[in-house]
């Protein structure tokens, strides 16, 4: 746990000051965000891996508050605070305390209290751009701190959603994947129930009920499910109103009439998840897979590219960087390129930095408008850890 | 040997859960006795020296089973899952005690004809969000089942609101959507007009005498121990 020595605190803070110091430089500005934040953005939006992870607690006031899991959300709130209107392009870097609860505390590769040292950037125009920005800057500043040769991960979450929007399917469901698919088992269940949407319309008590709604007439379907709840003595009670049960009721209903997901589908799905490999081979396999499924992903297809030629130009040794269509599952803001540097041979512990696009995000937290943004952090205490293993051997 | 202390056992210090588990432990031949006056919140068993009691409500009990401040104690399952988050490093044995039976579940007002299941919970959320916006509220003193439970069925958009009493009558009071509560027979909760999901129930929850890891184990502790259990193996219903 958090019992560090206070010679492994100094090294820590000599090597957060380096970093911070190489972020500067490169025209970023340091920011402190609060380390008590408001809970409900954060279990909203963090993903299912830190919303247990995260300490919850509630002020006397009965405001329910968290210490930050990360330092991400904290920044954009920073921002958002500095520039309510979403319109300025900022670049801000940070060295701070984040907390995560760990099951079993003892163990020094988890502690609870840890520090990350990041980067994020604001309303930047040209996205290809400001993804190579963000992933040489933190390379670089890792290599300066003594360490190269890390491996690359990459991911990018456009190329799903542009699968999604392709197929021919409707738009609820595509909306439910999208909702789902931060959840891996919900999502395969969900995949599997809409090839069988008769079995997955779970009817319940109202099974004749929703047999007889029409979507085309709201008004009897209201008075019948009024009458329905007469009939069995079932008071209405509570703030959900009468008209949202019927709306969900003729969801439901439509979704008995729809046609059934084929199994082709998601199929097709399921294996553009499953593709992985270097980056060039991964984007022909993904172009082969929409051309045999007559799917138009040309746009996101060029992004893809177009950020990897901008990659490619910053520095970044692409041929020996993993591509993994499924990667970047975990954190719930994220929208577009993911990205980790690792060391394979340490396992999960190994991951020294990651980091992604989240363009949702600020609209989440209150922006009146989208604010592209994208930012990455460095776990100091790996980092630390491996310049010291290093330097021993 | 007597210099040692000896094993500390948490019971209930009132209510039915004393009489019962008074009553059970009875059975098997242990005979509380209280000592000093009829109100006081010591005691022993007759002709186990290596035993003292100690009388403390049922939240108590499982917080000082997990910080080892008791070596056993009799609690409710219900209470020790919400309190302690990794059970099986801090509980060694727990033997039910056949009492005190009750479900932890998940109810939904009975006009909700539409949910019948965990996986219409977070379709409804979502849109309740979106038309009210504001969260869907599950109200309960169970919160840290009530994040797992939740989690691990995909269920995010939520908020919990915490309810010390009459959880059951939040829904209709305005307060909550949701309820995680416990219930025996379901009576309050069909008075209140809530229905349990066909897959709510988070846990079948009954009184149980458990032994914890963390407390300090002396020899004369051990021997107290194996005594109390030995009793229970003994005299089997």
């Amino acid at each position: 746990m958090s019992a560090e020595s206070a010679q492994k605190f100094e090294a820590l803070e000599a090597q957060a000051s380096a970093l911070l110091e190489y972020f500067v430089k490169a025209g970023y500005e340091p920011v402190a965000p609060s380390i008590i934040q408001p809970a409900s953005i954060f279990l909203d939006r963090i993903g299912e891996a830190l919303r247990n992870r995260t300490y919850v607690f509630t002020d006397p006031d009965g405001e329910e508050l968290c210490l930050r899991p990360d330092l991400t959300i904290p920044s954009s709130r920073l921002y958002l605070e500095r520039h309510p209107e979403g319109r300025t392009k900022a670049k801000y870097c940070y060295n701070g305390p984040a907390f995560r609860f760990q099951a079993h505390t003892g163990d020094d590769d988890q502690p609870r209290e840890f520090r990350q040292a990041g980067i994020e950037n604001f309303g930047a125009g040209d996205p290809c751009k400001s993804d190579a920005e963000i992933l040489s800057l933190v390379a670089g500043a890792l290599e300066n701190s003594g360490i190269e040769n890390l491996h690359l991960k990459i991911g990018d979450l456009g190329l799903f959603y542009a699968l999604l929007d392709a197929l021919e399917i409707p738009e609820r469901w595509k909306n439910r994947l999208k909702h789902h698919y931060w959840r891996p088992e919900t999502f395969q269940g969900l995949m599997l129930q809409l090839q069988d949407p008769a079995k997955y319309v779970d009817q319940g008590m109202a099974g004749d009920l929703i047999s007889r709604l029409s979507i085309d007439e709201p008004v009897a379907a209201r008075e019948a499910v009024t009458e329905f709840l007469d009939s069995n003595d079932i008071p209405h009670i509570g703030e959900r109103s009468i008209d949202e049960i019927t709306a969900r009721l003729l969801e439901k209903s439509q979704d008995l009439k729809a046609y059934p997901v084929p199994k082709e589908t998601t199929d097709l799905i399921a294996n553009y998840l499953a593709i992985s490999g270097p980056p060039k081979a991964a984007a022909a396999r993904i172009a082969d897979l929409a051309n045999a499924n007559n799917l138009d992903l040309s746009a996101a297809l060029d992004t893809f590219k177009k950020r990897n030629e901008a990659l490619t130009k910053a520095g970044i040794n692409l041929s020996e960087a993993h591509f993994s269509a499924e990667y970047g599952r975990n954190l719930e803001y994220y929208t577009g390129f993911v990205f980790q540097l690792e060391l394979t041979e340490l396992g999960v512990a190994g991951q020294i930095a990651g980091g992604g696009r989240y363009d949702g995000l600020l609209t989440d937290i209150g922006a009146p408008r989208a604010v592209p943004a994208i930012g990455s952090a460095i776990h100091t205490e790996r980092l630390l850890d491996i310049v010291g293993q290093r330097s021993e051997s | 040997m007597s210099d040692e202390s000896p094993l500390i056992l948490g019971v209930p210090s009132k209510g039915r859960l004393m009489d019962q588990t008074r009553d059970v432990f009875a059975a098997k031949g242990l005979v509380f006795k209280k000592t000093g006056n009829e109100r006081g919140y010591r005691g022993t068993i007759d002709g186990l020296d290596d035993v003292e009691l100690t009388y403390l409500s049922a939240s108590e009990i499982s917080h000082y089973l997990k910080t080892g401040r008791i070596h056993m104690g009799v609690t409710g399952e219900d209470l020790m899952r919400e309190h302690i988050r990794d059970f099986d490093r801090i509980i060694s044995r727990s033997q039910p005690l056949d009492f005190g039976n009750a479900d932890v579940v998940v109810a939904v007002p009975g006009s909700w004809i539409d949910v019948t299941t965990m996986n219409d919970i977070e379709d409804v959320a979502v849109t309740f969000h979106h038309v009210h916006d504001r969260r869907l509220r599950v109200a309960t003193k169970y919160m840290s089942l009530t994040r797992q439970f939740f989690s691990d069925r995909g269920i995010s958009s939520y908020r919990i609101v915490e309810s010390l009493g009459a959880t059951e009558g939040t829904p209709s009071a305005g307060t909550a959507e949701i309820i995680v509560d416990i219930t025996s027979t379901g009576q309050t909760l069909r008075a209140n007009h809530l229905k349990i999901l066909d897959d709510g129930v988070i846990l079948k929850s009954q009184a149980n005498l458990f032994v914890s890891n963390m407390a300090d184990w002396t020899d004369r502790a051990t021997g107290g121990r194996d005594q109390v259990l030995e009793r229970f193996a003994q005299n089997p219903d």
